[in-house]
């Protein structure tokens, strides 16, 4: 008999709760950029995902303010390191006098590339990032030298080629050869790094639209990266973000660029199969 | 001697005349205060946009001074009447006595 009241006290409190949620508009928005450009911020999880039934970008955890800065290209201050890219892109360099223009012409042809990203290089015979296809370029076609993982010009070009794809679904193949990849990254998500015992999942998947202190947890989708960020004013790489998040545990982290950080990052992507491509997208 | 400074400026095409129209302006700049050191402990010297105008077919429409506390890549919106078409300048000032310049033309109708 208690039990059954107390049920109902719980059920009124879950509607209340309900009814302010829907108050807040800016978590049921709807983000259209430019005016033309529609990304979906919020759909059916993919199969793979057992825990969740709804995928939601981060764009949707932010306040209207941080929300809006991303609905106009010239208001998203990320958009000003897309332009630093495409100079990047049209730099000649190296020892074969070459840019990036000289093979891809426009960055418009890599267009649909940052959906498909992370995938399975069979010449290399390992997963693929961005970054990497860029380094092999610049190593084995340029005669260049090879970027650092978090470097700016190496930021500002994956921002450049991302925002080709943007309004794309993200759609990483999680099986094949890319599968074993996949599933180390898999148990990554749900292994529980440092001293505060945490993984991944403890707070993106558990307790995504909680509060951690002042920060309203997302879904620690990576369907905006590289992301401008509030707190330190530039674009961030998927594996710096990474780095972050593992930091924040108490443990060593991983290297940006290392294996570990590539296979999670094949598997967060596949988590956000079905959101646009967003980046750059701008965030706390 | 700044560098990958660019300006960037959003204005609508067209408004009726008498019409109040916001003017977005941005342009990319280190903005450097001239407070910071480098490793070596030496000051870096102030590279700032000290100066900011906007006129339209010659008249001015804001003019603003700019310190060095002032953000990297400064953004400015304001908001401007337009009694006829005609031209909007824009004129950024650089310490290193660099000059930026854009135009935007708007009609009305």
């Amino acid at each position: 008999m208690k039990l059954t009241s107390l049920k109902v006290v719980a059920s009124s409190a879950l509607a209340l709760a309900l009814a302010t949620g829907g108050a807040q508009a800016d978590q049921e928005a709807d983000l259209i950029i430019n005016g033309d450009t529609e990304i979906t911020v919020r759909t059916a999880a993919p199969a793979h995902l057992e825990n969740l039934s709804e995928i939601l970008s981060g764009w949707t955890f932010r306040t209207d303010e941080t929300q809006a800065l991303q609905m106009d290209d010239f208001d998203n201050p990320g958009m000003i390191f897309v332009d630093q890219g495409l100079d990047v892109w049209n730099t000649v360099e190296g020892s074969a006098d070459k840019s990036c223009a000289s093979c891809h012409d426009g960055p418009e042809s890599l267009k649909g590339l940052r959906a498909e990203l992370p995938k399975w290089n069979e010449d290399a015979g390992k997963v693929y990032t961005m970054e990497m296809y860029i380094n092999d370029c610049r190593t084995e076609r340029m005669g260049a030298e090879a970027y650092g993982w978090s470097d700016k010009n190496m930021v500002n070009l994956t921002a450049l080629i991302s925002v080709q794809s943007r309004g794309m679904p993200v759609n990483v193949a999680i099986d094949g050869p890319a599968q074993s990849t996949w599933e180390q990254g898999k148990e990554m998500y749900y292994t529980r790094y440092g001293q505060l015992e945490l993984s991944c999942a403890n707070c993106h998947e558990d307790n995504y639209d909680n509060y951690i202190r002042a920060d309203h947890l997302s879904q620690g989708q990576i369907n905006g990266f590289p992301t401008y960020r509030l707190k330190n004013a530039k674009l961030n790489s998927t594996h710096d973000r990474f780095k972050g998040c593992v930091r924040d545990t108490r443990a060593e982290t991983f290297k940006p660029g290392s294996d570990e950080f590539v296979a999670l990052e094949l598997y967060v992507a596949s988590r956000g199969n079905g959101l646009s491509v967003e980046a750059p997208a701008v965030r706390n | 001697m700044a560098k990958g400074v660019k300006p960037r400026v959003k204005v609508p095409k067209s408004a009726a005349a008498g019409d109040s129209i916001t003017i977005k302006t941005l342009i990319s700049h280190p903005m450097e205060s001239g407070q910071r050191k480098d490793k070596e402990g030496n000051p870096i010297p102030r590279s700032i946009i000290n100066r900011f105008t906007c006129d339209f077919n010659g008249e001015s429409v804001i003019d603003v001074t700019l310190e060095p506390a002032v953000s990297t890549n400064p953004y400015l919106e304001f908001d401007a009447t337009v009694p006829a078409a005609g031209d909007f300048n824009f004129t950024w000032y650089d310490d290193d006595g660099s000059v930026y310049e854009e135009t935007k033309s708007i009609s009305v109708g």
